[in-house]
C-alpha cells in the first residue's frame, strides 16, 4: 500500500458550521435537561432556543445561496441534514408552545426533540464519509454527551439543583468516558495532532475540575457549581470547534498497485 | 441497463495534465477549480522510487455518499450512473463536499477569473447558477447525450465522449458502457488487472485503474 498526496484539512466548513455544533449543541443539551428540575421559569427555555437559533443562524451565513436555505428540507429520506431541520422545527414548535401555554407536557415533547436535533448532528459528522475523524461510529456517543454535558453545564448556571447537578456530574463522566473511546478509535495522525490538547482540556478542565467543584460547592461555596457549569461548556465548546476546523483531515489519495510498465 | 464508467490505465498517464486543460476548456471552470486533475505522486524510498500519474475526480460512484447527504436533492443519480448536481437546487451548503471521499467538489462564492478582469472568452462562458453552489465532473454529460441522440457511441466516438478522454495524447483515458461486454471498457477490465480508489467505503465508484495486464487465464475467467 503507498500512499498519495498526504492527507489535508477540509476547508468547506469552517467556524460557522462549527458554531453550529456548539451553540445548537448546548441549547439543545440544556432543554433535554430542563425536565429533570422544577423548572418555573421561561428563562432556560428562552436561552436554550435562543443558542439553537444561532447555530442555526451561523451555519445559514456558511450556505452559498442563502434564499433558497428551505431547499434544506427536500431530502428527509437519506439527509441527516435535512432531518435535523426537522427536529429544530419540532423543537420550536413545542418550545414556543411551552412558552405561551406553560405545559409540562409541551417541555417534555421538546426536550425529546431536542435529543432528535443533536442526534441528527452527530449523525451529519458520521454521514461524511470523506473525513475519517467524523465517520468514526464513535463521533455519535461523543456529540451526544457533549451536549449533554454543555447543556446541564448551563443549567449549573442558572438552577443547581440537586437533580440537575447529579445530571450534570453523569454527562461530564459519559463525556469523558466518550471521548475516551473515540480517541482510542481515532487512527488519523493529523487529526489526532490536532485533538489532542482540546482532548486534554476536556478530560482536565472539562471534566476532573467541574467534578472537584462540584464537590467544592456542595461543602462549602455554592458559588463553585457555576464555575464547573462554565468549565464544562468551553471545553465541549473547544472540542467541537477544533473537530470541525482543524482535525478534519481528508484520507488523501492511496494505491492498493502501483502500474508494472516494461518487462515484469 | 447502462453504466458509464471512466478506466484511467495507469501504465499509460505520462501526468501531461491535457485532460486537466481539456476539461476546464470544455466546462469553462475558473482558476482552482478542476474537474478533472491529475495527480504526480512519488512512492516509495531512494533509490526504489517510483512516480505515478494517477487522473481523479469525481468518480461518480453507484452508491455516491454525496447523493445520501445533499439535504436539497441537488445531487442525484441518473439511470445511466451519470451523478449529477441540479444547480437550481443547490443551496451551497458544502455537505456533499465534506461527504466525498475523493475531493471531486468545488463551490465558488464569487466570480473568478485567471487573470483577475474577465477575458472576453470568460465572459461568454461566465454561468452565475454556478456561483454559491456545489460543482464537480459531469462525465461531459451533455455531450454524451447529445451524442446518443445522433446515434453516437460515447467513448468510441470523439462526438459523444468526455472532453478529458478525447484529448488524452497517450490514451490512458476510456470511457464506456461497463454494462455491455462488448464495449470497450469492458474489454479492458476483462484484459487487464485493476483497482478503485477507496474501494473499502463501499462508494462502487465508477472510474477503474488499470495497473497491470492479466495472464491469459485470468482474461479466459473473465470472458467467461
Amino acid at each position: 500500500m503507498s500512499f498519495g498526496p498526504r492527507p489535508w484539512q477540509q476547508t468547506s466548513w469552517d467556524w460557522r458550521a462549527a458554531g453550529n455544533f456548539m451553540l445548537g449543541g448546548t441549547g439543545a443539551g440544556l432543554l433535554f435537561a430542563l425536565p429533570f428540575i422544577q423548572n418555573h421559569s421561561p428563562f432556560p427555555v428562552i436561552l436554550a432556543l435562543l443558542l439553537i437559533g444561532g447555530g442555526l443562524g451561523s451555519v445559514w451565513l456558511e450556505i452559498g445561496r442563502k434564499l433558497r436555505a428551505i431547499h434544506v428540507f427536500f431530502n428527509p429520506y437519506t439527509s441527516w441534514m435535512t432531518r435535523e431541520s426537522f427536529a429544530a422545527l419540532l423543537l420550536f414548535g413545542f418550545g414556543i408552545s411551552f412558552l405561551i401555554l406553560d405545559q409540562t407536557e409541551l417541555q417534555y415533547l421538546a426536550a425529546v426533540a431536542a435529543l432528535a436535533f443533536v442526534y441528527c448532528q452527530a449523525r451529519i459528522l458520521r454521514a461524511a464519509k470523506g473525513i475519517p475523524a467524523w465517520r468514526a461510529p464513535q463521533v455519535v456517543a461523543l456529540v451526544l454527551t457533549t451536549s449533554l454535558a454543555e447543556g446541564a453545564g448551563a443549567l449549573m448556571l442558572m438552577q443547581p439543583e440537586i437533580l440537575a447537578t447529579s445530571l450534570f456530574a453523569g454527562a461530564v463522566i459519559a463525556r469523558a468516558l466518550a471521548w475516551s473511546g473515540y480517541w482510542a478509535a481515532l487512527k488519523q495522525p493529523g487529526s489526532r495532532s490536532a485533538l489532542e490538547t482540546a482532548g486534554k482540556a476536556l478530560v482536565q478542565a472539562g471534566t476532573l475540575a467541574p467534578l472537584a467543584l462540584v464537590v467544592l460547592g456542595a461543602v462549602y461555596l455554592p458559588q463553585a457549581v457555576a464555575l464547573a457549569g462554565i468549565a464544562a461548556i468551553l471545553t465541549g465548546w473547544r472540542l467541537k470547534y477544533v473537530l470541525v476546523t482543524r482535525a478534519a483531515f481528508n484520507q488523501g489519495f492511496a494505491l492498493p498497485q502501483l502500474p508494472v510498465r516494461g518487462a515484469r | 441497463m447502462t453504466r458509464w464508467v471512466m478506466i484511467a490505465d495507469l501504465r499509460r498517464c505520462v501526468g501531461c495534465q491535457t485532460c486537466t486543460a481539456a476539461c476546464k476548456h470544455t466546462n469553462a471552470t475558473p482558476p482552482e477549480v478542476q474537474w478533472r486533475r491529475v495527480l504526480d505522486m512519488e512512492v516509495g524510498e531512494y533509490p526504489a522510487v517510483k512516480r505515478v500519474f494517477v487522473p481523479v475526480g469525481c468518480m461518480h460512484c453507484a452508491d455516491p455518499p454525496c447523493m445520501h447527504v445533499c439535504p436539497s436533492t441537488a445531487t442525484r443519480k441518473r439511470a445511466d450512473g451519470i451523478v449529477t448536481i441540479d444547480y437550481d437546487l443547490c443551496i451551497g451548503c458544502s455537505y456533499c463536499a465534506v461527504a466525498c471521499p475523493y475531493q471531486a467538489r468545488y463551490k465558488t462564492d464569487v466570480a473568478q477569473f485567471a487573470y483577475g478582469e474577465a477575458m472576453p472568452n470568460e465572459v461568454a462562458r461566465h454561468d452565475e447558477k454556478r456561483l454559491g453552489v456545489a460543482t464537480k465532473c459531469t462525465f461531459c454529460a451533455d455531450r454524451v447525450d447529445a451524442g446518443l441522440a445522433k446515434g453516437l457511441k460515447p467513448g468510441v466516438d470523439h462526438e459523444a465522449t468526455p472532453a478529458c478522454v478525447n484529448s488524452c495524447i497517450a490514451q490512458a483515458l476510456h470511457f464506456g458502457d461497463i454494462e455491455d461486454k462488448e464495449s470497450n471498457v469492458s474489454q479492458l477490465l476483462a484484459e487487464n488487472q485493476f483497482f478503485r480508489m477507496h474501494e473499502e467505503l463501499g462508494t462502487e465508484p465508477g472510474f477503474y485503474y488499470l495497473w497491470d495486464r492479466k495472464d491469459e487465464k485470468g482474461v479466459t475467467e473473465a470472458r467467461s
